[in-house]
């Protein structure tokens, strides 16, 4: 079968968008799971303090989590736009 | 020659099954290592209740081994069943459930060695809990283990399901994508849910009285861990169970490899992460008992932003196989 140019360039843009993704929710799940982990054992040690230490882990979270829309940006611009 | 259908699915379902029981026999390893080395530091502690150590080490190692023994099942079937080769689509099924299998072991091996060697220092530290413990570390490392399980009916479904019906392109990109995705994000959730295990076991001999919040944090927290090797299974079962119209162009194929490959390592660190926040939880739960509430509240809440990434790996990886 005779593969043309354009086809070839779509299929890299789907089998990247798929990697892009896929590595790419590596470290934010793992880096805000560290987070969450952090926030339960500050918890555990000073309970009154619940509110804060909920909110600054959200926070950090939300930072952590920017990389992981950064690969959902890309992933979605190689569907959608190349 | 390469040119005839059974020549290639026999090198698909060796080369297969090479792989499974390679990758497959990885984690199991690593996670009765695991147990043993905290077995020996337990028995150098109180060495009169060796018995005990000994007994609960082989029964959490026996769980630890089950998911090799998985990885070894599919490899042998693989190796002696002989397939039907009537499509090329049977090599990319055969193949596919030997990554599946293979890589799907691993989470649970390593995950499974956590209960097992908390539970060889739990006891002694707390003797008179050896029986709870164990049964702890059992209940945990059973969750652990459902990953692999996940992987197994899946390759089990890619070797015998017949896919002769269905256009080569770009099924048998579909197949082989299934057999990733269920394989890759199994890792994380077993992964996860060892550690919450080897906290809850831990935290039970540090305070027995908090056995009953503890196994129930824990299994929260597992179940929670477990779900990025569900979004792994769904994905895996909507690549097995759509039918594709045919389509020889390039781009149909990798879309669908590409949704496997997206949702199996998009599965990993969500599943790592989640174990994470339970493992925190959990052992600070038994340490204050009255912060139970708040602990599982910030547990689930952390849980479930460190999800979101799983989601939006799902998301693109439903996009490519419906939308593109």
């Amino acid at each position: 079968m005779a593969i043309e140019g354009v086809e070839i360039i779509k299929a890299a843009a789907f089998l990247g968008a798929g990697i892009a993704m896929g590595l790419g929710a590596i470290g934010p799940g793992v880096g805000e799971g560290y987070v969450g982990g952090k926030a339960c054992e500050a918890i555990g040690r000073r309970p009154e303090e619940a509110g804060l230490l909920t909110r600054t882990m959200l926070v950090g979270q939300a930072v952590s989590e920017s990389t992981g829309i950064y690969s959902l940006v890309v992933a979605l611009l190689l569907l959608f736009v190349v | 020659m390469l040119s005839d259908i059974a020549t290639i699915t026999n090198l698909a379902s060796y080369a297969g099954a090479g792989v499974c029981i390679g990758l497959g026999a990885i984690g199991a390893a690593l996670g009765e290592g695991y147990t043993a080395g905290l077995a020996n530091q337990a028995i150098s502690q109180k060495r009169e209740r060796s018995g005990d150590i000994i007994k609960n080490m082989l029964v959490g190692q026996a769980i630890a081994e089950t998911a090799a023994i998985f990885a070894l099942v599919v490899a042998v079937l693989l190796l002696f069943v002989k397939m039907p080769s009537d499509s090329l689509l049977k090599a990319a099924a055969l193949f596919g459930a030997g990554i599946c299998m293979g890589f799907g072991a691993i989470g649970s091996g390593v995950g499974s060695g956590f209960p097992g060697g908390e539970a060889c220092m739990g006891i002694a530290r707390q003797p008179v809990m050896s029986g709870r413990l164990t049964t702890n570390m059992l209940i945990g490392s059973a969750v652990c283990q459902t990953p692999a399980i996940f992987s197994m009916v899946v390759g089990l479904m890619l070797m015998f399901m017949d896919f002769s019906k269905m256009p080569l392109y770009p099924t048998w990109a579909a197949l082989i994508g299934a057999g990733v995705s269920t394989g890759l994000a199994a890792i994380g959730s077993g992964y996860g849910g060892g550690k919450a295990a080897g906290a809850s076991c831990e935290g039970i001999a540090r305070q027995p009285e908090s056995l009953a919040q503890v196994t129930t944090t824990m299994l929260v927290g597992q179940a929670v861990s477990q779900t990025p090797a569900i979004f792994g299974l769904l994905v895996s079962f909507i690549l097995m169970f759509k039918s594709f119209p045919e389509s020889a162009a390039l781009n149909s194929s990798m879309a669908l490899l590409g949704a496997g490959i997206c949702m199996g390592f998009g599965g990993v660190g969500p599943g790592i992460g989640n174990g994470l926040t339970a493992e925190s939880a959990v052992k600070w739960v038994a340490r204050n008992l009255k912060a139970t509430g708040e602990l599982t509240r910030t547990m689930l809440v952390g849980q479930a932003v460190s999800q979101s990434t799983a989601i939006y790996a799902m998301v693109i990886s439903l996009v490519l196989i419906f939308v593109v």
